[in-house]
C-alpha cells in the first residue's frame, strides 16, 4: 500500500524499491526484518553491491600511478565517482571533492588542516548543541592543541536552535562555524541557509555536517554557499569506509595536507617535498577505491529515484509514525522541531530504551537505542538515552504499524 | 517469546520497579562508580566492609531493567558475605552469563541470581547484568583509598 501525498504517478514505488535491497528480504528471530535504523546506517541496493563486486572482479588496480590499461580503467572509475559526487552536491569542480573514510574523518581532516592554517589561541569555533560527537570532539582536540575556545549555540525544548544570541556567540574571534544540517538524535532540520548567510556577513566560513541530510534532502553547496560539507557513504545507501569532504577551492588551496604519504605529493626529496594539486593533496595513501566507485553508484541510485520523491515518501512516514507513536500510552517524542527529517526519538514511560530495543528486536524490529553519539543532546533533555526509529526510502507504513505493535508488546512485558 | 520471558522474569521486573538497598550509605568504607558508556547506564555503589565482611551495601543510579535489577539482587546476595566470597560469586555469576548455552550450569546454586541465566541468550545485554558486579569489584579493590560518602 502506497501512502505518499505526492500526486499520482510520481510517488515512490516502495514495493519495487524494496526489491532492490536484498537484505530486506531476510528475517530476524522468525519475523520479517523491520529495519528502522537508517540514520545509523542504511541498507545497500543490489546496484551498489554489484558495483563494489565488479570493481574487484574487473577493474581493480591502483590508481594514478601506473601506465597500464587496467590502472587507467580503475582511475577512470574512481575519478568518475568523484564527478558523480560533484554533480550530486553541485560543486564547481572535482578539485573540491576529497574522498575520506567518512564524515568523522572529513571533520578531523578539516579541524586539523584548517586549524593549523587559521586557528590560534584566543580564537573561537562555534558549533551547536545538537552536534554528533564527530562534530564536537575534533574541535575540542583542536582547542586543546591551540588554546582556542569552543562555543555552542543552545537548543530550545522542541529541539530548535536558539538563534537570538547569535550576535554574541559569533564574533570577530570566531574562525569557523560547524553546524549539523539534520540532527541524528532529534531529526531537526536546521535553518542552515540563514545561518551561513549570517556567518558570511561576518566573514566566517561554515562547515555543514551533511551526514543525515545528504540521504533525505540532498545538499546543494552552491545554493547554500557552505564553505565545507562532510558526509558518509554508508548513510546514503553506499558502502562503509568511504565519505566526502567538500571544500571551496579558495579554502582548500590555503590548507596544509592532513596526512603525508603516497599520492599526495608532487615531488619528494629529503630537503623539500612539494604537494600535489587538489584534491590529491588531501588523499594520502591508497583509499577505498571500490568504496568510492560504489558510492558513486549509490548517489546515482538516489538521483534515479529522485530526491523530491524520496523526501515526500519519508515525510509521509514521519507524520504517520508521529501520529501512531503518539497514541501509545506513556510515549514521549523527544525532538519536535518545526522542520524535521524522518527521525523519531522517543522514551516510553520509565522503561529504559535498551529494554525497549531488546523486546522490539525479538519482533524483528531494528531501532537504535542509546545516546546516538550525541551525549550533550541527552544531557540537554536530562535523559540517559532514547529509543530512535529512523526511516529511509525503503520503509513503509506497515513497518510503522509493526513498530507501534511492538511498543505495545513492550508495555505488556513491563506490565505497564 | 521464550527467550524474552526468560530475560524479563517477574523477579527482574520487580527489582527494576522496586530496587532493594537503593540508597546512599553514610559511613561507607568503599564506594565505586560504574558506567556503561554504550548504554548510558550509571550507578554508584556504597559498601560498608568490617572485618572482611560486607555488612551494608547500597546503590543509586540510572539504568535499564537488567542493570538495575542486577544491582538490586547483587546487594541482597553479597550482604553478609566476606569480600572473597563476593568476588568468587562474581566469577561464577559471570560464567553463568557468558558460558555457552549448551553447558549446564547449576542455576540452583545461585539462588535468586539464577534469574539472570536468560541473559546468556542476549550477549549485548551481558554488560548490563554485570555492571554492578564490576563496580563492586573495583570498589573493593579501591580499598581504604576509595572515596567515602562523608
Amino acid at each position: 500500500m502506497k501512502s505518499t501525498a505526492a500526486p499520482a504517478g510520481t510517488a515512490l514505488d516502495v514495493a519495487a524499491v524494496r526489491r532492490d535491497f536484498p537484505l530486506l528480504a531476510r528475517t530476524a528471530h522468525g519475523h520479517p526484518l523491520v529495519y528502522l535504523d537508517s540514520a545509523n546506517t542504511t541498507q545497500k541496493p543490489e546496484a551498489v553491491i554489484r558495483a563494489s563486486d565488479r570493481f574487484y572482479r574487473e577493474q581493480n588496480a591502483n590508481i594514478h600511478r601506473s601506465t597500464y590499461r587496467l590502472s587507467e580503467e580503475a582511475t577512470a572509475a574512481y575519478e568518475g565517482a568523484r564527478e558523480t559526487v560533484r554533480r550530486f552536491v553541485n560543486a564547481r569542480s572535482t578539485r573540491e571533492i576529497v574522498f575520506t573514510r567518512g564524515t568523522t574523518e572529513s571533520i578531523n581532516l578539516l579541524a586539523t588542516s584548517f586549524g593549523q592554517a587559521f586557528v590560534k589561541a584566543g580564537d573561537e569555533i562555534l558549533i551547536t548543541g545538537m552536534e554528533h560527537h564527530s562534530n564536537i570532539v575534533p574541535w575540542q582536540l583542536l582547542c586543546e592543541r591551540t588554546g582556542a575556545k569552543l562555543r555552542v549555540i543552545p537548543l530550545d525544548d522542541r529541539g530548535d536552535l536558539i538563534l537570538d544570541d547569535l550576535g554574541r556567540l559569533l564574533t570577530e574571534r570566531t574562525k569557523l562555524v560547524g553546524v549539523v544540517h539534520v540532527s541524528n538524535a532529534l531529526g531537526t532540520i536546521n535553518p542552515v541557509k540563514a545561518l551561513i548567510g549570517y556567518a558570511h556577513g561576518k566573514g566566517v566560513p561554515v562547515l555543514l555536517d551533511g551526514a543525515q541530510s545528504i540521504p533525505h534532502l540532498g545538499v546543494d553547496v552552491a545554493a547554500l554557499d557552505c564553505d565545507f560539507l562532510a558526509f558518509s557513504g554508508h548513510k546514503v545507501y553506499g558502502p562503509t569506509g568511504i565519505g566526502v569532504l567538500y571544500g571551496k577551492e579558495s579554502w582548500l588551496s590555503k590548507m596544509p595536507p592532513y596526512q603525508g604519504g603516497g599520492d599526495m605529493i608532487a615531488s619528494v626529496s629529503f630537503e623539500k617535498t612539494t604537494y600535489a594539486e587538489l584534491p590529491a593533496k588531501f588523499e594520502a595513501g591508497t583509499g577505498n577505491l571500490a568504496g568510492a566507485v560504489a558510492l558513486g553508484t549509490a548517489l546515482d541510485y538516489v538521483t534515479g529515484l529522485g530526491l523530491p520523491r524520496i523526501a515526500a515518501h519519508e515525510k509521509d512516514l514521519l507524520s504517520y509514525a508521529t501520529a501512531r507513536l503518539s497514541e501509545i500510552p506513556g510515549l514521549r517524542i523527544i525532538g519536535t522541531a518545526r522542520e524535521k527529517a524522518s527521525v523519531v526519538s522517543f522514551v516510553l514511560g520509565d522503561i529504559h530504551p535498551h529494554d525497549v530495543g531488546t523486546i522490539l528486536d525479538q519482533e524483528g524490529i531494528c531501532i537504535r537505542t542509546g545516546h546516538h553519539c550525541a551525549q550533550p543532546v541527552m544531557t540537554r533533555y536530562d535523559l540517559p538515552a532514547t529509543a530512535r526509529a529512523s526511516f529511509g526510502l525503503y520503509n513503509t507504513r506497515e513497518e510503522v504499524d509493526a513498530l507501534a505493535a511492538g511498543l505495545r508488546k513492550v508495555l505488556e512485558v513491563f506490565g505497564a | 517469546m521464550t527467550a524474552l520471558t526468560d530475560l524479563y522474569q517477574e523477579v527482574i521486573l520487580d527489582h527494576n520497579k522496586s530496587p532493594r538497598n537503593f540508597r546512599a550509605l553514610e559511613g561507607a568504607t568503599h564506594s565505586g562508580i560504574g558506567h556503561n558508556p554504550l548504554c548510558g547506564d550509571q550507578l554508584t555503589l556504597y559498601v560498608v566492609v568490617d572485618g572482611g565482611v560486607i555488612r551494608e551495601i547500597g546503590f543509586q543510579g540510572k539504568g535499564c531493567a537488567i542493570s538495575k535489577a542486577s544491582a538490586s539482587l547483587m546487594t541482597e546476595a553479597v550482604k553478609g558475605k566476606t569480600t572473597e566470597e563476593a568476588e568468587a560469586l562474581f566469577t561464577r555469576f559471570h560464567d553463568l552469563l557468558t558460558g555457552p548455552p549448551d553447558v549446564k550450569t547449576d542455576a540452583k546454586s545461585f539462588g535468586k541470581l539464577a534469574v539472570f541465566s536468560g541473559v546468556r541468550e542476549f550477549p549485548v545485554r551481558v554488560k548490563c547484568a554485570t555492571l554492578a558486579w564490576h563496580t563492586l569489584h573495583s570498589a573493593l579493590a579501591g580499598g581504604g583509598a576509595a572515596a567515602s560518602t562523608e
